[in-house]
């Protein structure tokens, strides 16, 4: 499982940094909605770092299902699915392989917009690095969930604009937390519960996709 | 025998993609599956291959139980060359044949022989979306080859080939049965390879026609 897990993470990683889509579709789109984000607050509230989490977390969102699509559509191209479907590869290392390799690009994607959100939206700089760790977690339950949720609506036949309307139940429980755990690093507060319930979610996501991925696979 | 089929049914959202088919298929054997769109000649080689489940009948693919067998045990041992295509279209020819390699524990360098069989050694690091159709093909019997399968499923391997490719073509299969896999190909038209004698079987309306 580990080795099918590190094979398939090496694969979408290489093609991810050899088409780049990352870096020129996914991260531009990033910046600009957290430019407009803060334009829309103006410029006296974009000084107002208490908006910066929810901000962030919500531009987050967006970029984290275009890149749960980009993930899945690697895998639906013409003839490439039957093909590698004859490789007989764990399913569950395929899922972890899936899901580490999103992980990795989300967190780049969340390190370029955390330094936006310090320069657009004046999120405090100490602040935002001491709640790096947790969003660091928050961002990886993303991807785990976000490999499970892209299997079930692109693994048949479902149509891809499912996603966001069966993900965002799941998600928004994580997005709190990371906002609220964000928060509690820029101005003080309880960090630790929010952790737990991102870490606790984190374990469950990978439990269950580590089951469910081939099921969800050949549905 | 590699495949032997009793009144398979595959049904689909309640429409039949194949209707009772019987078929068996022999090691070392080449068969060719012809027969107009709609035929059912991808159904089969998709159930062949373990893509697709058995609604009602009965199957063994290379010593699986269609009916209640693994079917990944089953897929590890078919190789699957579709008319798409079959890779990363980002990777280059040789990351997607290491890939396959590495995913059956393969030797690495069989990817370098294999390449050097097909014809492309000399574009190993070429990004596999600038082949042309004819070297995408050329790809896909390098894939086989690294796999080794037991049994090769082929579906309309020849469109898009000129002469020249089909003809490449038919030479390595011709290799291939001679070396004791089983192939089974569908095609618009009877083989013209005078490489190996093939089986050909006609379909229609999800079965094979009485000869």
């Amino acid at each position: 499982m580990i080795a099918v897990a590190r094979l398939v993470a090496a694969k979408d990683l290489r093609i991810e940094a050899r088409s780049r889509v990352l870096l020129w579709q996914v991260l531009p789109f990033g910046v600009i909605a957290l430019l407009l984000s803060g334009l829309a607050l103006g410029p006296a509230q974009a000084g107002n770092s208490s908006a910066g989490p929810g901000l962030f977390y919500l531009v987050t969102l967006f970029v984290t299902l275009l890149m749960i699509n980009r993930s899945q559509s690697l895998e639906n191209a013409p003839g490439t699915r039957a093909s590698v479907a004859t490789l007989g590869l764990d399913p569950a290392g395929v899922f972890l392989g899936k899901a580490l390799a999103l992980t990795v690009e989300l967190w780049v994607t969340g390190i370029v917009l955390l330094a936006g959100s310090v320069l657009v939206l004046h999120t405090a700089l100490i602040g935002t690095v001491q709640a790096l760790p947790s969003i660091l977690v928050t961002l990886a339950t993303l991807a785990v969930a976000g490999t499970l949720y892209g299997a079930l609506t692109q693994g048949g036949d479902g149509p891809a604009t499912l996603l966001p309307v069966l993900t965002l139940p799941a998600f928004a429980p994580l997005l709190i937390a990371g906002e609220r755990s964000f928060s509690a690093a820029l101005h003080g507060g309880a960090l630790w519960e929010w952790w737990v319930i991102v870490l606790v979610a984190l374990v469950a996501y990978t439990a269950v996709g580590i089951l469910l991925y081939g099921v969800l696979e050949e549905s | 025998m590699v495949v032997r089929l009793v009144n398979a049914v595959v049904m689909s959202r309640g429409f039949a993609l194949l209707s009772g088919v019987d078929l068996e298929v022999e090691r070392g054997s080449l068969t060719v599956l012809t027969g107009a769109n709609g035929a059912g000649k991808t159904s089969l080689l998709r159930l062949l291959g373990g893509l697709d489940t058995l609604t009602s009948g009965a199957g063994h693919v290379a010593g699986v139980d269609l009916a209640q067998g693994d079917r990944r045990q089953l897929r590890r041992r078919v190789g699957w060359l579709g008319h798409e295509g079959s890779f990363y279209a980002d990777l280059s020819v040789r990351e997607n044949l290491v890939f396959a390699a590495r995913a059956l524990e393969r030797p690495v360098h069989d990817v370098d022989a294999a390449l050097e069989r097909v014809g492309l050694d000399h574009r190993v690091d070429t990004i596999t979306k600038q082949l042309s159709a004819g070297q995408r093909r050329r790809l896909g019997l390098a894939w086989l080859l690294v796999r080794r399968p037991e049994l090769w499923l082929l579906d309309e391997p020849y469109a898009s080939l000129d002469d020249a490719g089909r003809e490449f073509f038919d030479h390595l299969l011709g290799d291939v049965v001679r070396a004791g896999a089983t192939v089974v190909v569908s095609a618009h038209d009877p083989l013209r390879s005078r490489e190996v004698v093939a089986r050909t079987l006609r379909m229609s309306g999800g079965r094979i026609d009485a000869p």
